[in-house]
């Protein structure tokens, strides 16, 4: 099975730049994992004010609703996107993203 | 969330007509205002919602209260007394139980019987708690104590005799071919009870309480109930083995009560008794019929060819058809009003407004336009209070991005009783097949999600943009009238999803064709399942997702032919009337992550094309709009004259480099392989295509959901608007087109 390469922080930036494809075939294996990862399929987002917010919630098993993460609160689809690319990646690989602002 | 709920009906009114909205407030009864508004422009970006206000007697403030919706299907025998007073009684059924054991949240579930939860009377066959068989009578509760199987057959039986003071109870497993351990369980216990009073009987669930005249009802059954019987004496332990292990539920006309043979009318509501007593009953909330029985053999797929077979109903605890919500606004239309999209804007207690949508046909008998958009309305109906995002599973590996809901949608969540979409699944796992309108919807409205009429918008906007007349009628109004309905319009245009037809409207578009119409697909993935619309069910419709297609469940075995009208179900590329061969483009493949651009082909320069370019010296179309982007995106179609793509048509402009996230869909591939993606594969694409009708109209296809998304970009003055104008100019034109 392909497995990331934390190492790979490149494909992080890749990611960073441009969240929404095409993406490159390594992104894509990345992302292939981290999306399918069973813990990482419970991500959802809620749109608290049209076209300006959004928050992070989780959704639930058995129907019931999701659970809003009132602390996780985006101004872009983008910061999202990359949020949740970071916290599934620490998940999935075991290593936290280094900061890539500068990269 | 919204703090005030609604629906319509009918849908679809004429000027001078009357619309009811049944109105109900959550979190308590409060004040809500009203307003009508007829839609012009979506919310597809900060300031883009356009509304027109009309006028009405209903506009205002009004007190609302709290509407109940008792969700969940059952049977009801409304004869009690046939049922009071029983001593000696006998109830056998097959079941298939669904959900076993109810989780999260333990609940019993009814097979058959008259309990009345509010009164603490009545007797019922169950599966406890813990999902085993027992019987509840009076103040007593025996149960098996062995749980039962999700998905397996069973013969079960209770033969009470309340003289003597015992139930014997017995449930015994059906062999088939799955392996199984599983063992008969029989127990006789003692009670000392009196014998029930006189109430109705049910399949499926159990009173709970009469509130304002209207029944409540509870432990509602997931799952299949077959041949219910009811005999009134006591069958003796060998009787009920002897059963079993003849896999009969039936007693001789002189022991029964009621002998229900589920198999009989299967297409409508009705539950026919075949006892001498005529004990008949009715569904309530469109349970499942036309599904496999206990002795399905494989040998029929179509019930109506192997009745005996299909005598089963599939119950569910979350299905829904009629909220029976009391009317709170009545509308006539009035006499002037312009034929459009319209919504009953509902706001209370500060939380988001709520939009009641309908639609205001043209004048019955008066001058019309020449141009009508047709709402898809069967399709939003499928995508109605759609939940499948909100629930846990792999929805990113097929949409590319993060899934995205708002408040409003929020709401379905919180009350499952408002029932699901076509794209949902029960509470037990199987597919909901039957979606209504008689119940308040949460996503077809001009906000939240771009897609189906909130992006159907664009359409009208542009039309309104460019001052081009049009009226708007309905994918009921086509089911129900047919081609007198299209008779008179020059141009038909398209949503930009219209994907699920009734074979009267794929009829009704044909013969428009044939007589000369001009069509304008405006969408993708168009002309896809077949749906039927039950008689016996006004304004819900049916549909199963049978055999092949990009399915959000798999249809069971065996039940690929709707109960309603005896169709088979599915898409109707498997039933030879492939989109293509209507619209000259069919479904290829779906992303949702970033929408693309078309590229004008050679095809585009030829003669015959050459109207459609006017004025465009672009090569690149549509690179960009609001539907992520660009105009190629979402879900696309692609030319393919072995399904039925006319092969004179013109492909004149094809989309390109789409993302990852394009997948080739299933039915595009017989054997899976690698590189389907849009990166990869060039199968990948929406086609732009022409063509000419030999009865001398023509058909122009955009073969994307996205398109329409790109018509208002630069305020209407793009090669997307120009190209779409040029079109509907031609197609104006009484000039006949002739096929070359």
């Amino acid at each position: 099975m392909f497995a990331i390469d934390p190492r790979r922080t490149d494909l992080a930036l890749e990611f960073k730049r441009r969240p929404f494809g095409p993406h490159s075939p390594e992104l894509q294996a990345v992302l292939n994992v981290l999306r399918g990862a069973v813990h990482c399929q419970n991500l959802l987002l809620v749109c608290t004010r049209p076209h300006a917010e959004w928050m992070l919630a989780e959704k639930q098993p058995g129907g019931l609703p999701p659970r809003l993460l009132a602390d996780h609160v985006f101004t872009s689809l983008e910061d999202a996107e990359w949020h949740a690319f970071r916290v599934r990646w620490q998940a999935v690989t075991g290593q936290a993203l280094p900061a890539l602002d500068r990269a | 969330m919204p703090r005030v709920l609604g629906y319509a009906d009918p849908l679809s009114v004429a000027p001078g007509e009357a619309i009811r909205f049944m109105v109900g407030t959550l979190d308590g009864p409060r004040r809500y205002r009203a307003e009508v508004v007829r839609l012009v422009c979506g919310d597809t970006g900060p300031g883009a919602l356009k509304t027109v206000r009309l006028p009405t007697s209903i506009e205002g403030e009004h007190e609302g209260v709290p509407q109940p919706i008792d969700a969940g299907s059952y049977a009801i025998v409304e004869h009690p007394e046939a049922f009071g007073s029983l001593a000696r009684f006998t109830l056998q059924a097959f079941i298939q139980p669904t959900r076993v054991p109810v989780r999260p949240a333990p609940s019993r579930q009814v097979i058959m019987g008259t309990w009345a939860e509010d009164r603490r009377a009545g007797f019922a066959l169950i599966l406890d708690e813990a999902g085993a068989l027992a019987l509840v009578v009076g103040t007593a509760l025996v149960s098996t104590g062995a749980p039962l199987t999700a998905r397996r057959w069973y013969h079960v039986a209770a033969s009470v005799d309340l003289v003597a003071g015992t139930v014997t109870l017995r449930q015994t497993p059906l062999a088939d071919h799955a392996p199984s351990l599983e063992q008969p369980v029989a127990l006789t216990a003692p009670v000392r009870v009196a014998p029930p009073p006189a109430a109705d009987f049910f399949l499926g669930a159990a009173r709970r309480s009469v509130e304002e005249g209207r029944l409540r009802t509870t432990w509602h059954f997931n799952g299949k109930i077959d041949r219910p019987t009811l005999a009134r004496r006591a069958l003796a332990p060998e009787e009920l083995q002897a059963a079993a292990t003849a896999r009969s539920t039936s007693v001789p006309f002189e022991d029964a009560i009621a002998l229900w043979d589920l198999a009989a009318d299967i297409a409508g509501d009705r539950l026919t008794d075949r006892s001498p007593n005529h004990l008949h009953g009715r569904t309530v909330n469109a349970p499942k019929r036309a599904v496999t029985g206990h002795n399905w053999d494989g040998g029929e797929m179509d019930w109506r060819r192997a009745p005996h077979q299909y005598g089963a109903i599939h119950f569910h605890d979350d299905d829904l058809y009629d909220a029976r919500w009391r009317p709170s606004l009545t509308l006539t239309v009035p006499t002037d009003a312009r034929s459009g999209v319209y919504a009953l804007r509902l706001e209370a207690g500060g939380g988001p407004e709520f939009w009641v949508v309908f639609y205001v046909r043209p004048p019955r008998r008066a001058p019309r336009a020449r141009v009508a958009f047709l709402a898809s309305t069967a399709t939003y109906l499928a995508y109605s209070n759609y939940r499948a995002r909100m629930r846990p599973g792999p929805a990113e590996l097929f949409i590319g991005a993060l899934p995205t809901v708002d408040t409003t949608d929020l709401v379905l969540m919180h009350h499952p009783e408002l029932g699901g979409s076509t794209y949902d699944t029960h509470s037990d796992g199987s597919g909901v097949c039957h979606v209504s309108r008689l119940r308040p919807i949460v996503n077809t409205r001009p906000t939240g999600r771009l897609w189906n009429l909130c992006l159907d918008l664009c359409l009208l906007d542009w039309l309104e943009a460019h001052e081009q007349p049009y009226d708007v009628i309905t994918d009921d109004d086509l089911h129900r009238e047919g081609l007198p309905l299209l008779d008179g319009y020059t141009v038909i245009l398209t949503g930009c999803h219209p994907e699920y037809l009734s074979r009267e409207m794929m009829d009704a578009l044909a013969a428009y064709l044939g007589r000369g119409g001009r069509l304008m697909y405006m969408g993708g993935n168009g002309f896809y399942w077949r749906v039927s619309y039950p008689s016996a069910h006004p304004g819900m419709i049916e549909m199963r997702r049978a055999e092949d297609g990009t399915r959000a469940w798999v249809e069971s075995v065996g039940e690929y032919y709707h109960s309603s009208t005896g169709e088979y179900g599915g898409l109707w590329r498997r039933q030879g009337r492939a989109p293509n061969a209507l619209v000259g483009v069919g479904f290829v493949a779906q992303g949702f992550d970033r929408s693309s651009y078309y590229r004008r082909t050679p095809a585009s320069r030829d003669a015959r094309a050459r109207f459609i370019f006017e004025g465009i010296e672009d090569d690149v179309l549509g690179d960009f709009g609001v539907a992520w982007g660009g105009a190629a995106g979402l879900e696309l179609d692609g030319f393919n004259p072995s399904l039925g793509s006319p092969p004179w048509a013109l492909v004149v402009a094809s989309s390109e480099d789409h993302s990852n996230a394009f997948q080739l869909v299933n039915e595009e591939m017989n054997v899976s392989f690698a590189g389907a993606d849009g990166q990869f594969s060039p199968a990948v694409r929406a086609d732009m295509v022409f063509f000419e009708h030999p009865g001398g109209g023509a058909v122009f296809s955009t073969g994307s959901i996205a398109y329409v998304g790109s018509l208002g970009h630069e305020r209407y003055n793009n090669n997307i608007s120009r190209l779409t104008l040029n079109v509907l100019r031609r197609f104006l034109d009484p000039a006949p087109f002739v096929t070359p």
